[in-house]
């Protein structure tokens, strides 16, 4: 990543600070590049799928997930300590009767160890300024269209708690192992703008 | 009064638009933002609490994600005596 020769006039001043940086000693060249190769390769959906699966398929991890997430992480080889710091998590359950969503209406926090990094639109001022208010019409732009009696709950991350959503299991799903199951879950069921 | 990312339950940003296949990053130089800010915190020269006020204080709706985290950094960087 460090070759990089796009020529547009702020990719020319992001080389030019990072060339005073390492001038001044305080970035190593290395050092970016390994931060974006444990970006690229921690931090994926996967993870968060695989998460969803094992809810699916073993009721007591799944209580213990909605307990306390950050116990039941390290089960399955994950935790939220992939970023800066660790961040607290919540895993909010899809039900018959009621829907999650999650959004950061003051900047961009997402649970990026589970979900890989976000999309444009988690960090839009569009999305963060309507999911609150009208969680509903957002879910639709999305293709969701939820029965009038769900009730759609939105959480509100921030610098310390990330949520993640656990969708509601398919139906017709009870033979597929957890690899398949896991194959199922998309990210935008795991932000709740989207079911599985 | 609110600052300019507090835009929870306002009204007039428009419609969500989802970008299909979106990648990680949609330029090389939005990867290098990222990681230089990492290593910046991990050095100390500011903390992470400091990075996301920096952000919140000279952010312009305007501006990409991470023109606006390159402009917090420029920022605590100049205040900070460093360049």
């Amino acid at each position: 990543m460090s070759d990089d020769h796009d020529d547009s006039p702020i990719a020319a001043r992001v080389r030019e600070l990072e060339a005073m940086l390492e001038e001044k000693g305080l970035l190593d060249p290395r050092e970016l590049d390994q931060v974006l190769e444990a970006f690229a390769h921690r931090a994926s959906p996967a993870n968060g799928f695989r998460v969803a699966a094992r809810a699916w398929v073993d009721p007591a991890f799944r209580a213990r997930l909605l307990e306390n997430a950050n116990e039941a992480l390290p089960e399955l080889g994950l935790s939220m300590g992939g970023g800066l710091q660790v961040q607290r998590l919540h895993v909010v359950e899809n039900t018959e009767d009621v829907h999650n969503v999650i959004v950061c209406t003051l900047c961009s926090c997402y649970p990026l160890s589970l979900l890989g990094p976000s999309p444009t639109w988690y960090k839009s001022t569009a999305y963060r300024s309507k999911v609150v208010s009208h969680p509903r019409e957002v879910l639709e732009q999305f293709g969701l269209t939820l029965p009038e009696t769900t009730r759609i709950d939105v959480w509100d991350a921030n610098a310390e708690s990330r949520y993640m959503v656990l969708p509601r299991r398919p139906e017709g799903t009870e033979d597929l192992s957890e690899a398949e199951l896991a194959a199922k879950v998309t990210r935008n069921g795991l932000i709740g703008t989207a079911a599985v | 009064m609110p600052r300019m990312n507090d835009v929870g339950g306002q009204d007039g940003f428009g419609p969500v638009i989802e970008e299909l296949d979106e990648p990680p990053f949609h330029a090389d130089w939005e990867a290098h933002v990222m990681a230089m800010n990492r290593a910046l915190i991990g050095q100390g020269v500011y903390n992470l609490d400091e990075f996301r006020d920096a952000v919140e204080r000279t952010m312009s709706h305007e501006s990409s994600y991470y023109e606006n985290w390159f402009r917090a950094i420029q920022t605590l960087l100049k205040e900070r005596g460093v360049v």
